[in-house]
């Protein structure tokens, strides 16, 4: 019995490897791209919306997209910078593209292969990040806010970011967990440039970051939706688009952007590394998500603001005329963007940054 | 002669395999700890960081230590009992402890967080009689809970196993020559589930200590583990090198640990038989 056992096991064990063996070649020619894109950052086809990428498989059957997510600028950054992987195209924000672009981590595009650019509006072409036009294009803006549940928060301490100190409201608020997003908190906070380099500067902030930790529930990026829709926490700056996407689960959450002191205001752009293998199909990608009807599609979906007026008018009309994605000219008078730091800023907030999550 | 022969040939495989996913990639973690991330260059910069993350890396030790001497209190009567029973319910028992872990860890920890959370299933119940709504997720005791739940099969087993191999003939001994049921277990049954213990707290130690998942979901902003700092490393701060110091740290940690497990064991008749 025992005998037959490991006969049957040792032709399973043959028959595997040669299975192995014999799987890696045939099949027909198939071009893989590899998409890496913030999560909940693409219509995926649940609630109705439109499933972009099956869109996109279906526009060209020869091109099989394999797509993974990440949870902020600076995971992606490492991600790629310590190389050993290959991705066809990226979205990362402003900040971001620059310090790629600065350090040759991003292929020029080829346009002719990206018609749909013509419909990117002209106030963002000739941005600081990517001043000649040639490594981005511009997938979705947006700006950072306060979202907070009208249960629970008393709209007479909805006063500005300070907000997010609050011990009244300690253990039910939420942090940004990336040090650039939280930096630009405190700095807009302390009326600081989100752009400083001054040392004494971001050590203030530091302080401020740590003073507010008691009354942190936690730092989280994405996890944030879970909690504000199912009101574990009640207050949590973040993104104007994912505040759209929350607030059709939880009628009760508001956004509110402190004017007086200032906000973020953000590019997100669809670049091409040079770990890329497909160069022309990563293109052809970008291509498609630019087309005006199938970025309205997918704006509806995301909340996110179009940086097309071509596709706005395709878009859904309640969400075009939504003064959270659309701001007024007025409400933004007092944004700011970020620009790329140099490495040894960079380095010198994330170690503060590290010292305020671990002190 | 030629058994010998073929003792190596037949390990080859094994040695290939520690050599290439082991020892070499041990060897790129030491290199790394040793260099500058900025230059490349050889230096201890990297080591001299460590001294901000030592209270995280005490905290680690702590939950983990806590970790182990609870599942030990719950794991221990669970495995006597199980040695007890006949050899048929004795399997069927042994496949039940080993069921959680047929569900992923991730899942299982995730589910926690339903369970504790202030807006969750045990805090509604809670609220509905009465008795308001309890601060139990974020805590340190939820990530000790965290812990000794993923973990407890780990002490379980081994236990188990060195306790169903423990002679009779022992026990009846104890029991003709006038010992009484607890003598019988201080001085004859725990001396000699000694290498099961002392093999359980390791499985349970080590992995807890390393953990970041588990305090990602069930801690708070105060129960950082080293496990995390090491995380945010590689991931958010895109510095390696002092991310291979920290886990080369750690890793020496867990060597001492085991190290020192073993010698208590050292003179237990099985002595060896940990990890």
């Amino acid at each position: 019995m025992k005998k037959m056992l490991s006969l049957v096991l040792a032709v399973c064990l043959v028959l595997g490897c040669a299975a192995m063996l014999t799987g890696c070649g045939g099949g027909e020619e198939k071009t893989t791209l590899y998409v890496y894109n913030w999560g909940q950052y693409i219509a995926e086809g649940d609630d109705d919306s439109l499933d972009v990428i099956a869109a996109f498989e279906e526009a060209y059957p020869n091109i099989e997209v394999r797509y993974s997510t990440y949870d902020s600028n600076e995971i992606m950054y490492s991600k790629l910078a310590n190389g050993g992987i290959t991705v066809d195209v990226i979205i990362p924000s402003d900040y971001m593209i620059g310090r790629m672009r600065q350090e040759g981590m991003l292929e020029e595009l080829n346009f002719d292969n990206i018609p749909n650019y013509q419909y990117i509006d002209e106030s963002f072409r000739n941005t600081s990040y990517d001043p000649e036009n040639k490594y981005s294009v511009p997938y979705t803006w947006g700006t950072v806010g306060i979202i907070y549940n009208t249960k629970y928060v008393d709209e007479a301490d909805v006063t500005g970011w300070e907000l997010l100190w609050n011990e009244k409201y300690a253990g039910k608020i939420l942090m940004f967990d990336n040090s650039r997003d939280a930096f630009a908190i405190a700095q807009y906070l302390l009326g600081y440039d989100i752009n400083t380099t001054d040392e004494a500067e971001l050590q203030e902030c530091a302080d401020k970051l740590a003073e507010q930790k008691p009354v942190v529930q936690q730092y989280v990026m994405d996890q944030i939706f879970d909690a504000m829709e199912n009101e574990e926490a009640w207050i949590a700056p973040y993104y104007a688009g994912d505040y759209l996407t929350m607030v059709a689960e939880n009628p009760d959450l508001a956004f509110y952007q402190p004017q007086e002191q200032g906000f973020n205001m953000f590019i997100d752009a669809m670049c091409i590394p040079t770990c890329c293998q497909e160069k022309e199909a990563a293109e052809l990608f970008i291509n498609f998500l630019c087309d005006p009807e199938i970025s309205a599609a997918n704006m509806d979906y995301l909340g996110y603001s179009v940086p097309s007026s071509a596709s706005k008018e395709f878009l859904d009309p309640e969400l075009a005329a939504n003064p959270v994605a659309y701001p007024s000219e007025e409400t933004l008078r007092n944004t700011s963007s970020f620009d790329n730091l140099p490495e040894e800023t960079s380095r010198l907030m994330e170690s503060l940054f590290m010292e305020v999550r671990n002190g | 002669m030629k058994k010998r022969n073929n003792a190596v040939l037949l390990s080859t495989p094994y040695l290939l395999w520690m050599v290439a996913f082991t020892l070499i990639p041990l060897g790129v973690v030491a290199y790394y700890a040793l260099t500058d991330p900025a230059t490349g260059v050889f230096s201890f910069r990297n080591l001299k960081e460590l001294g901000m993350y030592l209270p995280v890396l005490w905290q680690s030790i702590v939950y983990s230590l806590a970790s182990a001497v609870i599942c030990l209190i719950l794991g221990y009567p669970v495995a006597y009992c199980i040695a007890q029973c006949r050899p048929a319910t004795q399997k069927f028992l042994y496949m039940l402890v080993m069921l959680p872990m047929c569900m992923s860890f991730l899942l299982r920890t995730l589910a926690w967080v339903g369970l504790l959370q202030d807006t969750g299933i045990l805090n509604s119940l809670l609220s509905r009689i009465g008795i308001g709504p309890l601060k139990m997720i974020r805590t340190p005791g939820a990530v000790i809970l965290g812990m000794v739940y993923n973990y407890l099969p780990y002490m379980i087993l081994p236990l188990y196993a060195t306790i169903v191999k423990i002679d009779h003939r022992l026990i009846e001994a104890a029991e003709d020559l006038g010992c009484n049921g607890v003598q019988v277990f201080g001085r004859v049954v725990l001396p000699l589930s000694v290498p099961g213990i002392l093999s359980g707290m390791t499985m349970v130690f080590v992995p807890s200590v390393s953990t970041f998942y588990i305090s990602q979901k069930l801690g708070g902003t105060d129960t950082v583990l080293i496990g995390d700092v090491i995380e945010r490393q590689f991931k958010q701060g895109n510095n390696p090198n002092l991310g291979a110091a920290l886990s080369l740290v750690l890793m020496l940690l867990v060597f001492v640990c085991t190290g020192i497990m073993n010698c208590f064991g050292g003179d237990s008749e099985e002595g060896g038989v940990i990890v």
